[in-house]
């Protein structure tokens, strides 16, 4: 079944030039590998279609249940150059959050999301 | 030598709760106050101060502060570690010198300044030789915005502001240097750690990372359960209490608001970060992927286990120049067809800006209520979205034509799509763009300068 990352994960997003930093952390210590599986760079660059115009980079910290993805080319020239709203990325972290998953029945029974 | 050293975070940048310093100082027992002022484009704020006033260019609000806390600070022998003096550390030292006197506390306050940051003087030489201060983003040399630098300053890490904590300096004010090494510094002045200790030295930058942004380690900007946190409005800003072991426990005063949770610390962790492995400073690397957290009661955090390397042969560069000029205009639409209605606005706009033959490196139209934080991940609105706010910024070179942009907002109410408002604060101001250049340094040619003053 498919479920939002808002029900496995929270997440803090800033800034670093050009670059915005999103930090997924696991809920609970059992669903950080459903994100090592599920979140890939791939699927983030993808899901960041239109906004991230560089690379997707992922970082793991299984000590803390978290994964640290860089997208590169996302803030529209960064700091001061940036003519966006949210130049420092700040909102990238829920941004993130909006992707959808895909659970085995047996892991959305364990983390009791059914329907 | 202390078992305990209690290390509290009274500012997360420049412009933070005025009130979160004193309430640490008298909240609860404390040794340290550790104020963080400087983001990256601080520095050049401070240096166009300092050219239209030689004794400004320094965080000011740093001057009424101690005003009010020197006092206790002298009772209770808490000490401060402020990266406050921006690019006049001097004039920082000699106001709060002066508020000192005024205070009946002279003879009673030693100040240790840290200098030899500031390298703006010196880049012509430092690019004849070779040293070419490359973007460390784009990889281009300084050598294209030679001539549009406002400002240059070199991170200086722990060790300095150590050495003057070692002379006998109550209040120690430097001017660029690192959050973390604030922290890091009073933790090897009171426990002697060694220049290779680089375990310790990651564990005290790392403490120093939790709690350089105030109050976001303690409930505030948290994700986790947020609609639960208490008391936000009387939040406690976070105080770390460091073990000579390299240990540290991440509390805050009893009887404040917030949280100190294990969740909230690692968003705190993650916030702002590269290669988890390669956390790098002055001082040491850092490595996040080593680190353990354990609750060792309530709103109180035990971090450990925190492995490091040793540091560099680099120093980075904060380089600041001047990059055109930009200028933001907005205005809000109401129902119905509120987003119609704004986007016809923009189409509107954007003809007359042609029309003008005015030319910008880029126009950015975001519409506040649809797009302008999750952008097209958001989907289209509901149909009766009851206002949107239209958003127009441009940015060039030539100051003029972001100055015309500027007069086109305010027409657009009698002579574009009807339910219009929000024009109340006047034209959109011009703003100059300071830009940030980050830069490496061989450490080599950076001698950090550590003078004690009395009061």
């Amino acid at each position: 079944m498919k479920v939002r990352l808002t029900e496995l994960a929270h997440a803090r997003s800033g800034d670093k030039g050009d670059t915005a930093n999103v930090g997924l952390i696991a809920l609970r210590d059992e669903f950080y590998p459903i994100l090592v599986r599920e979140v890939t760079a791939e699927r983030v660059k993808e899901h960041f279609k239109g906004i991230c115009r560089g690379d997707v980079e992922r970082f793991e910290l299984p000590n803390i249940g978290a994964l640290n993805f860089l997208l590169h080319k996302s803030l529209g020239g960064g700091g001061t150059l940036s003519l966006m709203t949210d130049a420092q990325g700040k909102t990238f972290s829920t941004a993130l959050l909006r992707m959808e998953i895909e659970l085995t029945e047996q892991e959305a029974g364990a983390a009791d999301l059914h329907g | 030598m202390k078992q305990k050293v209690r290390i509290a975070a009274g500012q997360g940048f420049w412009g933070d709760l005025l009130e979160a310093p004193v309430r640490q100082v008298e909240g609860g027992p404390i040794d340290y106050l550790m104020l963080d002022y400087l983001a990256e484009v601080t520095m050049s704020i401070m240096q166009k101060q300092k050219a239209r006033d030689p004794n400004a260019g320094y965080a000011k609000d740093f001057v009424p502060l101690m005003r009010r806390i020197l006092p206790a600070c002298v009772e209770r022998n808490i000490k401060v570690t402020a990266n406050a003096g921006g690019v006049n550390v001097r004039g920082c030292a000699d106001a709060v010198i002066q508020v000192a006197h005024e205070l009946g506390l002279a003879g009673k306050v030693r100040i240790g300044i840290v200098t030899g940051d500031d390298i703006m003087s010196r880049l012509d030489g430092l690019l004849d030789r070779g040293i070419e201060l490359r973007n460390m983003d784009t990889g281009e040399p300084l050598a294209t915005v030679r001539d549009r630098i406002q400002s240059a300053n070199a991170y200086l890490g722990a060790w300095p502001i150590v050495d003057a904590l070692n002379q006998g300096a109550q209040i120690v004010i430097t001017g660029r240097a690192t959050d973390t090494g604030l922290t890091l510094a009073p933790m090897i002045h009171e426990f002697g750690w060694s220049k290779d200790d680089w375990n310790r030295l990651a564990a005290g930058t790392i403490a120093g990372h939790i709690i350089e942004c105030g109050a976001q380690a303690s409930g505030g900007n948290c994700q986790y359960e947020w609609r639960s946190i208490p008391n936000l409005a009387d939040v406690g800003f976070p105080i770390v209490e460091a073990s000579p072991d390299g240990t540290f426990v991440v509390t805050k005063h009893e009887r404040t608001g917030g949280w100190i949770i294990i969740p909230g610390i690692k968003e705190q962790l993650v916030y702002e970060m590269g290669d988890p492995r390669e956390y790098i400073t002055p001082d040491c690397i850092a490595d996040f992927t080593t680190i353990r957290l354990e609750y060792e009661g309530r709103d109180r955090v035990r971090v450990y286990g925190i492995e490091g390397r040793p540091a560099t042969e680099f120093l980075k560069v904060s380089i600041s120049y001047s990059a055109g000029f930009k200028a933001v205009g907005t205005l809000v639409y109401a129902w119905p067809d509120a987003y119609d209605k704004a986007q016809a606005a923009d189409r509107i706009l954007r003809a007359r800006l042609d029309r003008l033959g005015l030319k910008f490196e880029q126009v950015l139209t975001e519409f506040v209520g649809v797009n302008a934080t999750h952008g097209p991940l958001a989907g289209p609105p509901r149909a009766d979205i009851p206002e949107v706010q239209l958003r127009v910024g441009v940015r060039g070179q030539d100051r003029a034509a972001v100055e015309r942009f500027t007069k086109e907002i305010a027409p657009l109410i009698l002579t574009g799509p009807p339910a219009v408002t929000g024009f109340a604060g006047g034209r959109p101001k011009v703003e100059e763009i300071v830009a940030y250049w980050p830069a490496l340094i061989p450490k080599e040619e950076i001698t950090p300068v550590v003078e004690v003053l009395s009061a």
